[in-house]
């Protein structure tokens, strides 16, 4: 496969055109916002949590098929996990966009091991991280507060 | 071939260049005027008793004198040297419209313009409590002329601040329309050259602007060095806009004199090379001559933008009357981002992005356009790959 087709696989075009879990949870526990100010991917993540497990969560946003695709499987992977869980897979994911060798990392994420051809793209990591950094953001600075935005 | 006087593309024969409004590659001849200075005949300029620097001096000197020819200033001391467009607009923004307008009067812009030529006046603006509004746009991307012109009468109007050619479009505006309508109700016109410098002849004298400034590396140039014309009795009554060395006349403990034009503006040692290498790019264009540089790009326009309105789900953003040979477009459920990555892989160096004019996107509600702008070296065979490469795109993403 090209660096291209490895970029843009099936499976990402089609989260991309059909995205899982798309729209805003409300009321909902945590919440961020993640921006690429230069090329305006721009999305919301909610999420329900209690007792330290994911029970729902959602993104809206636009952008690009990376940065979408990315939002879409990470909320269909993250649904049921615990918040310690959902850390780790973070920083799994950071890994295999940016590393060279991450066998674990890729072992960890199952299914989001596809995001490795992301690496190729130097330019495009922003893209698929944007929503895992929110995720971060979102899972750290509003822990167990409610916002209904 | 003008792809021959551009080394770059000897080290990247399958290159297709097509991000010339960002910056433009360099000829042969601005890489060796740099060369040769730096090799043989570096030196620092005004200071020096000895005969290298002396003749540096000449060449800025000289360099001076052919950004004077090219913009057809009436005066040599009218041209100053900045570190681009950017440091221009600001340097008018502060020296100028911070000095010169009162309270009540308006900076208008209009909402083509790039954020240089935004968010200075919109800076200086709040600071001065002065007026801050935008001329609106049609969707073609054109000014529009009736809300300009009711506008400039009632706004109390001190400045007007507008792109000669906008970067995210490619719209000529017409300046030569807006530049008397603002002088009639005694406004001062800044013109933002930066597009205009490598496409379309100018004529300050002509236009009878204040201000106009462009940037070197757009125009096949070095980087670091730009140009700021303005109208001598102006630019005499403006205080300087940084201080230091070179700037002075007599510096004592309790007193400044500052030097005479144009070094009033100049302060600090100047990018030398760089304005020494601004010559050979001002001359390149002039070598090729503004009509066949118009006939050349006018005809890669028409059959890019012919070929690009063929494809079923591509839309093209700015579809003014008067335009360089710039075109934004998007395709339908394709991000810009997305075919940017997938021309690159095909070689073809395209922009995707909001091109740091943000109010354009906002008026055309789109987050960002893939944007492909032509120069002196792109050819025919460039418009096809494009178009080919853009196939694919529609392939992976069908
Ligand atoms: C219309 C316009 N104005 C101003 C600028 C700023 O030029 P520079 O970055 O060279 O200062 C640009 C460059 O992107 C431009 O396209």
């Amino acid at each position: 496969m090209s660096h291209l087709d490895q970029l843009y696989q099936d499976v990402i075009l089609d989260h991309n055109k059909n995205p899982r879990n798309f729209g805003r949870l409300s009321p909902c526990t945590h919440a961020s916002h993640g921006k690429n100010p230069l090329c305006g991917d721009d999305y919301w993540v909610d999420l329900i949590i209690t007792k330290d497990r994911i029970e729902d969560i959602r993104f809206e946003g636009s952008g690009c098929a990376i940065s979408k695709a990315s939002a879409s499987l990470m909320s269909s992977t993250l649904k049921g996990k615990s918040v310690q869980e959902a850390l780790t897979l973070k920083d799994h994911f950071i890994t295999l966009v940016t590393q060279d060798q991450a066998t674990d990392a890729k072992k960890a994420l199952g299914r989001l091991a596809i995001f490795e051809g992301v690496k190729k793209f130097p330019a495009r990591v922003k893209c698929a991280a944007l929503i895992w950094r929110a995720l971060e953001d979102a899972l750290q600075s509003s822990e167990g507060q409610v916002t209904t935005e | 071939m003008r792809k021959y006087d551009f080394p770059i593309f000897e080290h990247h024969p399958d290159l297709i260049y097509l991000d010339n409004a960002a910056t433009t590659q360099k000829p042969k001849s601005v890489i060796d005027c740099l060369t040769q200075f730096y090799q043989n005949d570096y030196a620092t300029i005004h200071r020096g008793v000895y005969q290298l620097s002396q003749a540096a001096t000449q060449k800025v000197d000289d360099s001076r004198l052919a950004t004077q020819r090219f913009v057809n200033a009436q005066h040599v001391e009218e041209i100053i040297f900045t570190r681009g467009t950017t440091e221009a607009i600001n340097l008018v923004a502060r020296s100028f419209a911070a000095t010169q307008l009162k309270p009540g009067q308006t900076i208008l812009v209009t909402e083509l313009d790039h954020h240089a030529n935004w968010v200075p006046w919109q800076q200086i603006a709040k600071e001065k409590g002065l007026g801050f509004e935008f001329i609106p746009i049609n969707d073609r991307g054109e000014i529009d002329l009736e809300a300009a012109q009711k506008m400039i009468k009632e706004r109390n109007v001190g400045l007007l601040a507008l792109s000669h050619v906008s970067n995210a479009l490619g719209t000529i505006n017409p300046i030569e329309i807006l530049i008397p309508m603002a002088k009639a109700v005694g406004a001062k016109v800044l013109i933002d050259g930066a597009q205009a410098a490598s496409h379309v002849q100018i004529d300050v004298q002509a236009l009878d602007c204040d201000f106009y400034c462009f940037s070197g590396h757009k125009c096949y140039g070095p980087t670091g060095i730009g140009v700021l014309y303005g109208k001598k009795a102006l630019l005499k009554a403006m205080p300087p806009y940084q201080f230091g060395g070179d700037m002075v006349e007599t510096v004592t403990q309790g007193y400044t004199t500052f030097a005479q034009l144009p070094e009033k503006f100049e302060a600090g040692t100047p990018p030398i090379a760089e304005i020494i290498a601004l010559k050979p790019a001002l001359e390149y264009l002039q070598g090729i001559g503004f009509l066949e540089i118009h006939r050349h790009e006018e005809a890669l326009l028409i059959q890019a933008t012919q070929a690009l309105q063929a494809i079923p789900d591509l839309q093209i953003i700015g579809t003014a009357a008067q335009k360089a040979a710039v075109i934004s477009f998007i395709m339908e459920g394709i991000h810009p981002h997305d075919i940017g990555t997938i021309l690159d892989a095909e070689n073809i160096a395209i922009r995707a992005g909001h091109h740091c004019a943000q109010p354009v996107m906002q008026h055309f509600q789109i987050p960002a356009t893939a944007r492909a702008s032509f120069g002196v070296y792109n050819t025919s065979a460039d418009v096809d790959r494009l178009v080919a490469a853009i196939e694919k795109v529609r392939t992976i993403f069908k």
